[in-house]
């Protein structure tokens, strides 16, 4: 019994020792997510070309080794360079993916502003002419009219 | 006022435009080289510095200057690719001793996927990596492999989009290695 559970003991050591040495920090959606299929240019977890598998094995061999999403993420770059990562670089022409956006959303607030203060400076509506006077007027040339048509 | 935000919307318009017909024509397939080989012309081979594969240090094409230099484009991840490799090593063995070689460019590949592959086929032949596929976009290669023979003076004279065949590589290269550099 004795010896059983000994070995029981050193069974259980010996499986917890690789599996404590590299214990996965991150999984394969939470970076696949982020980072793009060189060949094809489009996210990795979107793509099903031979060469996306193939990013997929790194990978997963790099998450077995108990590496961090972000060391993942710089072994990749080390690989295939910075167009691997998913955000764009930003500097040089790159830097318009975040420039443009950015550059247009502060002209639309802008805009905005600018109409709400025309609208707020803009002078009150003028009246609309009264009803009744126009109705008076009319009343008016037609008794003239009808008066010449008996006379 | 008015005045201002008017510039501004046009300005902006007129930079989304830019950058539109900027993405447009950077974006499409580039066909010089195979336009000029149509029509009979040789075209200067792109070139650039690339690190080498299983190995320290970079290399180029410059440094084959000289040599008619069979360019191949592959990657592990592209099994006509792979078929290929055999045959590229026979034509490697076959034209080094007449002042030629094969320039393997591993493209968009894990370095040790790369390697492992070069060792399965005793690829004895030089290669170099093009990590994120840019030397290739030079090119214009688009279906892999491809391949681009070159001549001692730096010209593109041929090119294979797609495997090669003993022929091809045979009618190729016979004339070109007659060449005097």
């Amino acid at each position: 019994m004795r010896r059983a559970a000994l070995l029981a003991l050193v069974l259980a050591l010996l499986g917890a020792g690789p599996a404590a040495a590299a214990t996965p920090r991150t999984t394969l959606p939470d970076v696949e997510d982020e980072v793009m299929c060189v060949e094809c240019r489009t996210p990795l977890n979107v793509s099903t070309a031979a060469v996306a598998e193939q990013e997929r094995r790194f990978i997963r061999r790099l998450i077995a080794q108990g590496k961090t999403k972000q060391q993942i993420k710089d072994a990749l770059v080390a690989e295939f360079g910075p167009s691997v990562l998913a955000e764009p670089p930003r500097s040089g022409f790159d830097a318009t993916a975040w420039a443009v956006p950015i550059g247009l959303g502060a002209l639309a607030l802008g805009l905005v502003v600018f109409v709400v203060r025309r609208w707020r400076r803009a002078p009150a509506a003028e009246p609309e002419p009264d009803a009744a006077a126009g109705d008076a007027a009319e009343q008016r040339r037609l008794d003239a009219e009808l008066a010449a048509y008996d006379s | 006022m008015r005045l201002w935000v008017y510039a501004a919307v046009t300005i902006a318009a007129a930079a989304l435009v830019g950058l539109l017909a900027y993405g447009v024509t950077t974006s499409g397939q580039d066909t010089t080289i195979d336009d000029k080989l149509v029509s009979g012309e040789r075209v200067k081979a792109p070139d650039a510095s690339l690190p080498r594969l299983g190995a320290d240090g970079r290399a180029q094409l410059a440094d084959y200057e000289g040599k008619v230099v069979v360019l191949n484009f592959w990657g592990s991840w592209c099994p006509p690719c792979v078929g290929e490799l055999p045959l590229l090593q026979r034509a490697h063995r076959k034209i080094e001793s007449q002042g030629g070689t094969v320039l393997g460019v591993d493209m968009k590949e894990v370095t040790s996927d790369g390697l492992a592959m070069v060792r399965r086929n005793k690829l004895t032949y030089p290669n170099l990596r093009d990590p994120d596929g840019e030397f290739a976009d030079l090119y214009g290669t688009t279906a892999y492999p491809e391949t681009f023979v070159i001549d001692r003076k730096g010209l593109i004279a041929a090119r294979q989009r797609g495997p090669v065949d003993q022929a091809w590589l045979d009618r190729t290269l016979t004339p070109l290695l007659a060449e005097k550099p």
